[in-house]
């Protein structure tokens, strides 16, 4: 090792001879850095769960443009939009489609007690080209009333049962007093906003959700004509609908737009946000500490190399490599922590946690610059070295 | 900064190693304003084994530190190897620092670099890049000064003496015109304080070292050329044994 730092910096590799003299520091800095890199994961790994999970939602629809109430910022807030809507974009040239969508989260009161929320999705059972591949099949078979499909990975069920079901082994359940067929599970994937996703018929829909308007869906979704151009359709839509109180998006830009809000101006996005910024902030912190308690144990070395002859450039360079070292060496810990506490936390809550390369890639990046960044302050107690001090 | 050495300080030809004319110099500002050196006057022939001497207080570090380019020169002239020190520049200063050697008090090791690696320190300072020749140069020193099974000791596991011996490579490893110890055997005892001091004239002799040593110790002076006795700041006086 220290023959191999040595020929990459080309003299001897002191500052990596210094830390490894004395453990104790070295595993204080290690600890310091891997400490710092576990809180920034993690935080990153649940905002990075949430943006998933908010593209799942709508990555379980199949549409291009959706229509929204202006304070809808996610697909279950804000305000509803009036059926005759449909209708209107329905005339604007090259719609081809158009389907009320509606949205709500219904509560199963389990048998044990405790509940389970479904984020429910009403739609129109003929209309299986509104969802995506793997849901359309399932449209036809909701025609039948109360039933439904349910997410397999939904919370508080036990995983055994959901997997169970299907066309001969329907489960059913009761929800606001109205008993539900369970005819087979999606693959949803647990989200922040309920415990899973629950497909039926709007017919169904408004039989759970009785107090809700047939004439007023959540959202309207609309398909483009193949030989139209999208943007030039969109643009319609957008003029069409200018000053009701909607907005007419891209269904890619309104889950885009929903991401940005719900990381952005929400208090969990942001808390979670703060604390990234914290990971960043205890580590150069810590860093610092140890790099600037080891120049200052080492004054009276750099004084004497001062003496020999070495210039500025040479301390500055020890200093950074140590501080790229410590980088490193607690970074490989902290990654290893942080992909078991992703297993556990995604184990735990169904939510999906991923550690990406990208994440990876950039917070090694991070852990470097913000350690050099440390290194760098430290130095600054070099000037205290001063040669005429030893004799 | 400590790239390119090769050649930047040309051999004034004929020039002393050491020449100091009206040399003052003070400590503190204002009130608290005190001089420490009077008009010293020095020049010094090379290869030899000067001793300064003289009470504590008297001044001898200081003018060792200001001719070590480890000081700036505040009034007077110190030239070192033909460099006028007065006024020089610190990267001038770092460059003529490599001309020399120290050996202090304590000796000052790096407690994380074995013996080897410090002396190889003595080394690359000069840019020398060429590794397996550092560590042979190295252990070839560090064996004539008989410490030839302690090459990868840390300081840490040697003895005072043992440790000054180091200290005594990696001043003169590098081949220095000159050499200033300060009171290099003070924190050592009788009989490893006089084989380290035996060692240092005969490698400086050797290489034709020039050597400006600080001591108290009697002994040591029979082996000096030159014996200078400093007191309140000014020679007094300055005789050849
Ligand atoms: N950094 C300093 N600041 C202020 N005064 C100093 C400083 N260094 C030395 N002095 C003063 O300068 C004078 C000369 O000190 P110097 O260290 O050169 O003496 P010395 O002959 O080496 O003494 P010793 O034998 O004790 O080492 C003393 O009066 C000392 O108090
Ligand atoms: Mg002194």
């Amino acid at each position: 090792m220290t023959a191999l730092l040595g020929a990459l910096i080309g003299r001897l590799p002191i500052g990596w001879l210094q830390l490894i003299h004395s453990k104790t520091r070295l595993a204080a800095a290690m600890a310091g850095v891997a400490f710092a890199n576990i809180l920034v994961l993690v935080q990153l790994g649940i905002m990075g769960s949430l943006n998933n999970s908010i593209l799942i939602s709508y990555g379980l629809l199949d549409a291009d443009i959706m229509i929204s109430a202006e304070n809808a910022n996610t697909l279950t807030e804000g305000d509803n939009v009036a059926r005759q809507r449909m209708f209107q974009a329905l005339a604007v040239p090259g719609v081809q489609s158009a389907m009320p969508f509606y949205v709500a989260t219904a509560d199963w009161q389990r048998p044990d007690g405790d509940t389970t929320a479904f984020t429910t999705f009403g739609i129109d059972p003929e209309r299986g080209d509104f969802l995506s591949d793997d849901l359309a099949p399932f449209a036809p078979r909701l025609r039948l009333r109360d039933s439904a499909v349910i997410d397999r990975g939904a919370r508080g069920i036990d995983p055994e049962t959901l997997a169970a079901i299907g066309p001969d082994n329907p489960m059913r359940f009761e929800v606001s007093g109205l008993t539900l067929t369970a005819v087979d599970t999606l693959v949803g994937g647990g989200g922040f906003a309920g415990d899973g996703y629950m497909l039926v018929s709007d017919q169904t829909f408004h039989r759970i959700f009785p107090n809700r308007s047939t004439g007023a869906p959540d959202h309207i979704l609309i398909k483009i004509a193949a030989d139209a151009d999208p943007a030039a359709v969109l643009a319609a839509l957008q003029a069409q609908f200018d000053g009701t109180g909607l907005r007419v998006r891209g269904l890619e830009d309104a889950a885009l737009e929903d991401q940005a809000y719900q990381t952005t101006e929400r208090p969990t996005g942001l808390i979670f946000g703060f604390g990234v910024v914290i990971g960043v902030l205890v580590g150069i912190v810590i860093v610092y500490q140890i790099l600037s308690t080891d120049v200052a144990d080492h004054l009276a070395e750099y004084a004497t190399f001062k003496a020999m002859g070495y210039g500025q450039s040479m301390f500055l360079g020890i200093v950074l490599e140590q501080a790229v070292i410590l980088g490193i060496l607690g970074f490989i810990p902290g990654i290893i922590v942080s992909w078991l506490l992703y297993e556990m936390l995604g184990a735990m809550t169904g939510l999906p946690v991923e550690l990406t390369l990208v994440t990876t890639a950039a917070v090694f990046a991070g852990t470097i610059i913000a350690c050099l960044v440390s290194g760098a302050i430290a130095t600054r107690r070099l000037a205290a070295a001063d040669p005429a001090d030893l004799f | 900064m400590d790239a390119p050495v090769k050649d930047s300080l040309p051999a004034v030809a004929e020039a002393p190693p050491i020449r100091v004319t009206g040399l003052n110099h003070f400590f503190g500002d204002g009130e608290a304003r005190k001089q420490a050196l009077f008009d010293v006057d020095l020049t010094v022939r090379p290869g030899s084994l000067t001793v300064l001497m003289g009470p504590s207080g008297s001044g001898k570090t200081t003018v060792l530190t200001l001719m070590g380019c480890l000081r700036d020169v505040q009034d007077g002239s110190v030239e070192l190897l033909g460099h006028e020190l007065n006024g020089a520049r610190e990267a001038d200063l770092v460059l003529y620092r490599r001309r020399l050697g120290f050996i202090f008090q304590a000796h000052n090791l790096h407690g994380s670099l074995t013996a080897r690696q410090n002396v190889m320190m003595g080394l690359q300072v000069h840019g020398h890049k060429d590794e397996a020749l550092q560590r042979k140069a190295a252990a070839h020193l560090l064996a004539a000064l008989g410490l030839g099974d302690r090459l990868d000791y840390l300081p840490g596991n040697l003895s005072g003496g043992q440790k000054q011996r180091v200290a005594v490579a990696r001043a003169l490893v590098g081949n220095p015109a000159i050499v200033f110890a300060d009171e290099p055997t003070a924190a050592l005892d009788k009989e490893s304080g006089m084989t380290v001091v035996r060692m240092l004239k005969q490698m400086g002799r050797e290489r034709g070292t020039t050597t400006m040593m600080v001591t108290h110790d009697n002994r040591i002076l029979e082996l000096a050329d030159r014996i200078v006795t400093m007191e309140d700041g000014r020679i007094v006086k300055d005789t050849a044994p």
